[in-house]
Parts: structure tokens; C-alpha cells; sequence
């Protein structure tokens, strides 16, 4: 049998994965069936978390936060590694693409970033007593989380020029991802108000059955909804940087017609 | 139904924090959305400006 080396078969998924218009109509497939099933769970999920899980024993009915305040602070620290990780390999191998995906993770990242901290906020109010505790870690690095994303952003903003402003902005991007680890560790290295992790930990979740399931469907459902928006955002972002390229101008010109 | 509502009188905690999310949500759908509409459209302004350039105006046959 004359099989395709698997090396080339990767070098061919790799080298499509750079292609922009590979990838914009990747992105639009893929855009509706996220859209969908990402609501679909949500919905699933929301219901699931606020009707048939049962009160908490300690916290009673605030605990139903935890379904979009723990999807949001996953999401917001998911969204930097992959911003990062993004934005490394636009450096490394001047992958224009690669830095496009960085550049549409950004504001999402950010919009669930502040998302965890209002939701968290609103949950320590019958929680703690309050709204906000400046000495706690947790809260601190996950502050410092929206403030690196925004540097991102501005950053950007203060180029004229692209390809500068992708190189730039790669290195705080790539430098920055070390708050993630500390966001995930602070609850244990300095217990102070923020509670301890319920799902990665020792000895796994913390966490009965009935109140574990919609947390996993709605951590599914918003992780697909982020990727339903970074299809849209990619697309967008996309057809800016190809502009001057024959095929967005074909784009342009059928999607007028 | 409105006990339900009253979230053992967490309600305004939980219903404040649902409504943030689901506002953010939504907007950040439209945003997306609009982002990737306003690149085409742009795109298509630019072309048709070069259509209208890249015909011989009046003044220029004169």
C-alpha cells in the first residue's frame, strides 16, 4: 500500500491552517453549529443550574452563581493561554494568521474576564459580606488578568503599522501568560476570602452529581459560544488584513451581488 | 413561581448576575456579528471607489 506519510499529511493540515481563505470559510461553517448547539446548552444548562439542582447545604441559593461565574473565569484564563499561545506562534514563525486569532481572542477574553469579576462580586456580596476585598489574591490576579488584556488591545492601538503592532503585542501577550498558573494556584497559596478550586483538584471535584452536571454543560456550552464568536471575529479580521488579495475583492464583490 | 423568584432571598444576587452574563453575551454575539458585516461592507465601498476612479471622467477626456 502506497499510504500518505503521516508527516506530509500534517505539513498539509499545517500549511491549510495558514491559508487565510481556508480558514475564513472553515470559520464560517463552523459559525452556525456553534452558534446552536452553544445555545442550545446554555439554555440546558442555565435551566438545569437554576431549577432542578438542589440549594447548597452552607450557601443556599447564591451558590447557582457558580454556573457563569466559573465558565466565565475559565474562559477568561483558556482565552489568554490561547491568545498567547496564538500570538507566540505569529512571532516565532511570522504567521500572520496566528496573530489575527490573538487579536479576536482579545476583547472576548476580556468581556469573561470582567464578566468572572462582576459575577464573583455579586456572589461575595451574601457570600462574604462583600463585594470586593482588595487583599485577596484570587480577585487581585484575576484584576491583573483584565488589565493585561486591555494592555493588549492598547497597545496595538498605538501602532500604525500591522506588523508591528503583531510583534509587539505578541511579546506582552507571551509574557503575561505566566498570572494564569498564579490565578489557578492563589486560592491555595494564600487562603484568604476567595473558596478553594472545585473541579481541578486532588482528589478530584467537590461537588455532588446533581450540582456538577450543569456546571460541565454550561462550561461546554460557553466554551462553544466563545468559539462561535472567534469564527465570527477570525472572519472579520481576516477579510481587514487580505483586503488588497484577489480573492477577498472576488469575496466583496459576489457578497454584493 | 415567586418563590421560585426569590432565591430564598438570594433572588436579586442571582437574577443580577444572570442578567450581567446574558447582557454581555448577547452584545458580544451582535459585536462579532457586526465586526465581520463592517469588513465587507468596507471592503465593498473600497471597490466600488475604484470602479468610479478607474473610469475616464469628463474632465479628463477634455
Amino acid at each position: 500500500m502506497n499510504a500518505v506519510p503521516m508527516r506530509s499529511r500534517l505539513w498539509r493540515a499545517f500549511h491549510q491552517l495558514g491559508s487565510p481563505p481556508y480558514v475564513y470559510r472553515l470559520a464560517g461553517r463552523l459559525a452556525p453549529w456553534l452558534g446552536v448547539a452553544s445555545c442550545v446548552l446554555l439554555a440546558v444548562g442555565a435551566f438545569w443550574g437554576l431549577v432542578l439542582a438542589p440549594p447548597d447545604y452552607l450557601q443556599g441559593n447564591s451558590f447557582r452563581i457558580i454556573y457563569i461565574h466559573v465558565p466565565s473565569a475559565y474562559l477568561s484564563m483558556g482565552g489568554y493561554v490561547l491568545m498567547a499561545v496564538a500570538a507566540g506562534i505569529g512571532y516565532i514563525w511570522r504567521m500572520k494568521l496566528a496573530h489575527g486569532v490573538a487579536v479576536c481572542v482579545a476583547p472576548l477574553g476580556a468581556w469573561f474576564t470582567a464578566l468572572a469579576l462582576v459575577t464573583g462580586g455579586i456572589w461575595g456580596k451574601p457570600t462574604w459580606g462583600t463585594y470586593w476585598e482588595w487583599g485577596d489574591a484570587r480577585l487581585m490576579f484575576e484584576l491583573l488578568l483584565l488589565f493585561l488584556y486591555i494592555g493588549y488591545m492598547v497597545l496595538r492601538m498605538s501602532f500604525d503599522e500591522r506588523e508591528k503592532a503583531d510583534r509587539v503585542s505578541a511579546l506582552l501577550a507571551v509574557v503575561g501568560v505566566v498570572n494564569v498558573p498564579i490565578i489557578h494556584y492563589s486560592v491555595e497559596w494564600w487562603t484568604t476570602l476567595h473558596q478553594g478550586p472545585t473541579l481541578i483538584r486532588e482528589g478530584g471535584p467537590s461537588i455532588t452529581m446533581d450540582m456538577l452536571i450543569p456546571l460541565l454543560i454550561m462550561l461546554a456550552g460557553f466554551s462553544l459560544f466563545f468559539g462561535w464568536l472567534l469564527c465570527k471575529r477570525l472572519q472579520g479580521e481576516i477579510l481587514r488584513r487580505e483586503r488588497r488579495t484577489r480573492w477577498v475583492q472576488n469575496l466583496a464583490v459576489e457578497a454584493a451581488a | 413561581m415567586s418563590e421560585f423568584l426569590a432565591m430564598g432571598g438570594h433572588g436579586p444576587y442571582v437574577w443580577s448576575a444572570y442578567g450581567v452574563t446574558l447582557a454581555v453575551m448577547v452584545y458580544n454575539a451582535w459585536a462579532a456579528y457586526r465586526h465581520q458585516a463592517n469588513a465587507l461592507a468596507r471592503l465593498q465601498q473600497a471597490g466600488e471607489e475604484q470602479e468610479t476612479r478607474a473610469k475616464p471622467t469628463v474632465r479628463q477626456i477634455g
